[in-house]
């Protein structure tokens, strides 16, 4: 009995552990990518034009972006140790070929994050305007190369490719660096990300300037934050679906069991529909549905009539293949979740669509439905992002790499009561930096851009921002 | 899959020892470098006697401390990759210790960010305890965790550890512990001698000298107990003994160096102290990475836990061709920073360096 839940425990906490603190890290990762790139391009318009506004709109996103920056910087600590931590079996079984990534990830990407945004917090008096938006720019590129490697580590995950398994060691051991990071799988996962992290920095900026204008708060600076937002959220958004379908053909044929999974097919079908959602349970016979006609042949194909593979064959496939077991992840948790990142994905398609026709007509900062529409849907690419990766991460399993080793067999020998220890710590932790920081977020968001504009119209405060003796 | 790992047994090959050694260049720089920030957390509650005070300690580390922590994702990302076995018996070994500087380094780093954010004597107290528990911790422990990785700790066949966390905690350990502790707060109290003017420079400058014979003591202490067993127990290591007496030497001389207002070399002395203390270790070290208390047959060695050679050479060519921008900018970011921060109203710092002198907004 004890031995049991010592032998069982370890890895549901473990599994706990990893998901909370990633899904925790990846709500501020993609605002951080998203907004380093808007926040650069707002400075890069003052740059240009000269205008204030810019200006202003650039100090004013830059301060919620770097209260943003600094929670996916400590959260992204544990991240970086995590992997021995609690996963010591699998480390040890993917070192060669995952460490590779992580390791040039900090290289080649941290460094540039961390050196340059001190010098763009600092060195806004001591560095030439020039060199000063130089440094916001290479944030961003840190931001983009850093979201790069990791993903590539993810995607070898999903989908193994350039390695070989060495007989003595029993480790997989890499024989192509080229193949991991062109591995297809990361190409398609890593523009699904980076567009979803630009249409998460865009919804975060209209939904803010929306506030704002509501209010009729400096107009002038938040009616072109918006036109921003709406533009770059349009265009995110088709690109982060465009790539998501792409995303999901591959799967089809990398882990066919995550796309049965997503839909809950149980048989094999020829032009499968889709279902919308589902009332009763998934296990085949459902009180309710929504279907969609040939939907889902057509996103797992690209073919009308295209053949989607069912759970029970593939499940009969899996143990033909690996030996006996259970080969199926979590059907409510990938039914849902798949759907739910769609369902957020097509309100966000359908805010910037309005947006951009409203703007069109010149409406844009003054029709308050929208704008109080455009508040609320702030949350909506985080619930999408975390949804899409519970989706993929949930999905994988039993498989920790696909095809290669099980989820069980990766975790450390270390006891339940370690787990447990580090899983409440790091909840509770966490449960107070996400606290701290909305309130911080809504203090400072709400506060928008009065003080900037004094210091616009009196030279003399501007000469007392210049030199920023202390900035902490 | 993995439960039939088993160890290579050949030696370690030329590229394996790089990466070896290239591992402990980056905990040098990590120890160098976040070892003043450390510092700096540690003093701050006897040397920062108002809020100015606090904001000027944190705004001398402000622009670069992120930068510092980086070596040490660097090291361990690349610890991952050319060392997985090290990587994983260490951090899983050390599980709760690591765990403790986990939490401290995110409470550390949250604070410098968000303490001048909202204007409340409360809101500022709760991050000041961040700050210097989150200082305090990692200070002690990367010391307790080095001296174990040296003097041993229960792992078996394969890297399976067999022990608990208390294990961890052994006088030896804890001698390694007050090590770093001491000379990281020591190197903080010489860098804002060196960073700041006035009056807390002075004070700055009383605490180091006052510090400086105790570091001393300490260190000396645990160099002599690191050689004792190590002669005692026939552990190879390749240490010249050069590197402690050098690094013990420059540790004396902070003191008079600091009477002397020679800060720049004050903390010269403190910075080579760290990077010789640091070298001995990983030295000290060699050829194994993680001694086992049980047997010398189970130690994990450079040979038995390195990547294959492929990888290890992928990331030779890439840590060949990016490092040296990675040092050239960090290196121009202190450049860009190196003015004394000086307290709002005072008079231009002695060396007549230029120095910004209106206070900004409280929240930046
Ligand atoms: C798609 C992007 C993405 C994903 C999937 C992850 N991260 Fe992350 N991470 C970033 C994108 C990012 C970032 C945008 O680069 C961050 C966020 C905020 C920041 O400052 O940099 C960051 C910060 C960050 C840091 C702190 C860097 C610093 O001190 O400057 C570390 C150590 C990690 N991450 C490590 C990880 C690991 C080991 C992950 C795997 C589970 C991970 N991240 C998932
Ligand atoms: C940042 C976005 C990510 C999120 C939100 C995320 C989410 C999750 C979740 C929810 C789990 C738990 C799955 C389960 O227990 O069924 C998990 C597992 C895991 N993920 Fe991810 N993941 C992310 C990125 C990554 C990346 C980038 C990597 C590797 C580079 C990774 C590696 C793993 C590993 C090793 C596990 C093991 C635990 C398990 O499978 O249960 N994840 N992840
Ligand atoms: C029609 C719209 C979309 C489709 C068809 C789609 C499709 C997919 C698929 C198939 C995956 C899993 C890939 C795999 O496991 O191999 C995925 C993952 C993911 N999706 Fe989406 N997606 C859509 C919209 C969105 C939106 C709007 C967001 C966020 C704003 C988003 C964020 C994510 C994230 C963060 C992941 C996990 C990382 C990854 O595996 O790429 N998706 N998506």
């Amino acid at each position: 009995m004890t031995n049991l839940l010592a032998g069982i425990s370890p890895l549901v906490l473990a599994r706990w552990q990893f998901g909370v603190t990633t899904v925790f890290h990846f709500l501020f990762v993609p605002l951080t990518i998203g907004l380093a790139f808007l926040v650069a391009v707002l400075q890069t318009a003052f740059y240009k034009t000269k205008k204030p506004e810019y200006d202003r709109l650039a100090r004013f996103y830059g301060k919620l972006f770097l209260v943003n920056f600094a929670i996916g910087v400590v959260t992204g600590i544990v991240q970086e140790f995590q992997f021995g931590m609690a996963w010591s079996h699998y480390s040890t079984f993917v070192g060669n070929i995952f460490g590779a990534p992580l390791a040039i990830e900090a290289l080649l990407a941290f460094f540039m994050e961390s050196t340059f945004i001190g010098l763009w917090i600092f060195g806004r008096d001591r560095l030439s305007p020039r060199l000063h938006l130089a440094s916001i720019w290479l944030v961003s590129l840190g931001t983009t190369l850093s979201a790069a490697f990791i993903i590539a580590a993810n995607s070898w995950m999903q989908h193994p490719v350039g390695y070989k398994i060495d007989q003595a060691t029993g480790q997989a051991v890499m024989t192509n660096f080229w193949a991991v990071m062109s591995n297809s799988t990361f190409i398609s996962a890593y523009l699904h990300v980076l567009t979803a992290a630009l249409a998460t920095g865009a919804t975060f900026l209209l939904g803010i300037a929306a506030w704002h204008l509501k209010k009729k708060n400096d107009t002038s600076a938040f009616a072109k934050a918006a036109a921003i937002g709406v533009v770059v959220l349009l265009l995110s958004t088709l690109a982060t679906m465009f790539m998501g379908d792409n995303q999901a053909r591959l799967m089809t044929q990398q882990q066919p069991m995550k796309m049965a999974a997503a839909e809950a097919l149980y048989n094999s079908e020829n032009g499968a529909s889709f279902s919308l959602l589902t009332i009763g349970n998934l296990s085949g016979d459902p009180v309710f549905q929504i279907r969609v006609p040939h939907a889902l042949s057509v996103m797992a194909t690209g073919q009308w009539n295209g053949k989607v593979a069912g759970i029970n064959e593939l499940q009969a496939a899996d143990v033909a293949k690996y030996g006996p077991g259970n080969y199926k992840p979590m059907l409510w948790v990938t039914y849902w979740s798949f759907r739910l990142m769609i369902g957020f994905g097509m309100l966000m398609l359908l805010l910037g669509v309005l947006g951009i026709w409203l703007l069109w007509r010149g409406k844009l900062p003054t029709s308050r439905r929208y704008l109080t529409f455009a508040t609320w849907m702030i949350g909506a690419p985080f619930l999408a992002n975390s949804f899409g990766w519970i989706f993929t991460e949930v999905g994988r399993q039993p498989w920790i790499v696909y095809g290669l080793m099980f989820t069980a067999k990766g975790v450390s020998p270390v006891g339940t009561g370690y787990f447990a220890t580090s899983l409440i710590g790091f909840t509770v932790l966490y449960g107070v930096l996400a606290i701290v920081e909305i309130s911080l977020m809504f203090t400072l968001a709400r506060r928008g851009t009065a003080e900037l504009i004094e210091s616009d119209d009196t030279p003399d405060d501007e000469q007392a921002e210049r030199p920023f003796a202390l900035i902490y | 899959m993995t439960s039939a790992l088993t160890l290579a047994t050949a030696g370690p090959s030329g590229l394996a020892i790089f990466w070896f050694a290239l591992i402990g260049v980056l905990w040098v720089g990590y120890f160098l470098l976040e070892g003043f920030d450390f510092g700096v957390g540690v003093l701050y509650p006897f040397l920062g006697r108002d809020d100015l005070d606090k904001r000027m300690m944190i705004n001398a580390i402000g622009p670069t401390w992120d930068g510092n922590e980086v070596w040490l994702l660097t090291a361990g990302g690349a610890t991952f990759a050319a060392f997985p076995l090290w990587y994983a018996t260490v951090f899983s070994g050390f599980y709760l210790a690591l765990f403790l500087i986990l939490v401290a380094l995110i409470a550390r780093g949250m604070a410098f960010e968000f303490r001048g954010k909202r204007d409340s004597a409360r809101w500022r107290f709760w991050w000041d305890t961040a700050i210097v528990v989150g200082s305090f911790l990692p200070a002690l422990l990367w010391g307790v965790a080095f001296a174990n990785f040296l003097h041993g700790v229960p792992i078996a066949a394969n890297g399976t550890w067999v022990g608990g966390f208390f294990q961890l905690v052994k006088p030896y350990a804890l001698l390694g512990g007050l090590t770093t502790l001491s000379l990281f707060t020591l190197h903080g109290a010489a860098f804002l001698g060196l960073r700041t003017t006035g009056d807390l420079r002075e004070r700055s400058r009383s605490i180091a000298m006052k510090l400086a014979i105790p570091t001393l003591v300490i260190t000396f202490g645990f160099f002599l107990w690191t050689y004792l067993d190590a002669v005692h127990r026939h552990h190879s290591g390749l240490v010249p003994p050069f590197l402690p007496i050098l690094a013990l030497l420059a540790l004396a001389a902070v003191g008079w160096l600091v009477r002397e207002r020679l800060e720049g070399w004050a903390f010269t002395a403190t910075a080579f102290t760290i990077v010789g203390w640091t070298a001995t270790m990983f030295l000290a070290l060699y050829p194994r990475v993680l001694v086992s208390s049980i047997a010398p047959r189970f130690d994990l060695t450079i040979a038995n836990s390195a990547s294959q050679h492929y990888t290890l050479m992928a990331m030779t060519i890439i840590a060949l061709i990016f490092t040296p921008f990675v040092l050239a900018y960090q290196a121009w970011s202190y450049w860009v920073f190196r003015q004394r921060i000086r307290r709002p109203g005072e008079e231009i710092a002695p060396e007549g360096v230029e120095t910004p002198s209106v206070p900004a907004s409280t929240d930046g």
